[in-house]
């Protein structure tokens, strides 16, 4: 799948995109966030307070205990401050 | 009608409101928001999602389209860098009559600022953070039920 990161947490992953193959047990976004917490010391900066984190799956909102499903797209980002 | 439009080039006031009140309403109601210059931010950066924050905006104004009568209906949101005084956002509105013009046009902004994926980042000088979101925010938009 592909995943996305805007705002600081981009910076602290320093990409904007990758692609991954999250291993089986990996079920929802939560679990995907502990598991990219391991790829680097970007990755666990930005995932190290997973509160402070919010997610769309294919473009739509979701919480973080959203099941991924066939999810082809999942973005992960701070909450949103715009207007 | 509905347009939406996440762009960086300066939002055109006149002419948003040219299109909009030639949709034979007989009340506009408008929104601008614009950078503040709080406490020396001297920049203004705003990030988005591509094609996520279109289809946000865009349902957003469905949504409003469904719960009033409304006529037009018009979101502008610049990204990219601008500076304190530029405008930022461009929420319009029409129907036939002022009420729900208005009360369309206040839902949209007050729901524009938790639903739709922008995030903002201030520069003083050589300085850059991330601005936080406000509690405030989420009970604004709230305020609108579910």
């Amino acid at each position: 799948m592909d995943v996305l990161y805007f705002a600081w947490v981009r910076e602290r992953v320093g990409a904007g995109h990758e692609h991954v193959d999250p291993p089986a047990g990996i079920t929802t976004v939560a679990d995907l966030i502990g598991w990219l917490a391991g790829r680097s010391s970007g990755h666990a900066a930005a995932f190290a307070e997973p509160e402070r984190l919010r997610a769309a799956i294919d473009q739509k909102f979701v919480p973080l205990d959203a099941p991924l499903g066939r999810a082809r797209e999942v973005a992960l980002f701070p909450p949103v401050t715009g207007g | 009608m509905i347009r939406i439009a996440v762009a960086p080039e300066p939002i055109d006031l006149a002419a948003e409101l040219a299109a909009i009140e030639a949709g034979g309403a007989g009340g506009i109601a408008s929104f601008t928001g614009l950078v503040r210059a709080d406490d020396g931010v001297t920049e203004l950066e705003l990030e988005h999602y591509p094609g996520m924050t279109e289809a946000a905006l865009t349902e957003l104004a469905e949504s409003a389209t469904q719960r009033w009568s409304l006529l037009g209906a018009t979101i502008i949101h610049r990204v990219g860098r601008m500076r304190p005084g530029e405008r930022i956002v461009f929420v319009a509105t029409a129907a036939l009559h002022r009420r729900e013009a208005l009360d369309a046009c206040a839902f949209l902004i007050d729901r524009l600022k938790t639903g739709a994926p922008f995030w903002k980042r201030e520069r003083r000088g050589e300085d850059a953070a991330w601005v936080e979101a406000k509690v405030s925010d989420d009970a604004a938009a709230g305020r609108w039920g579910a």
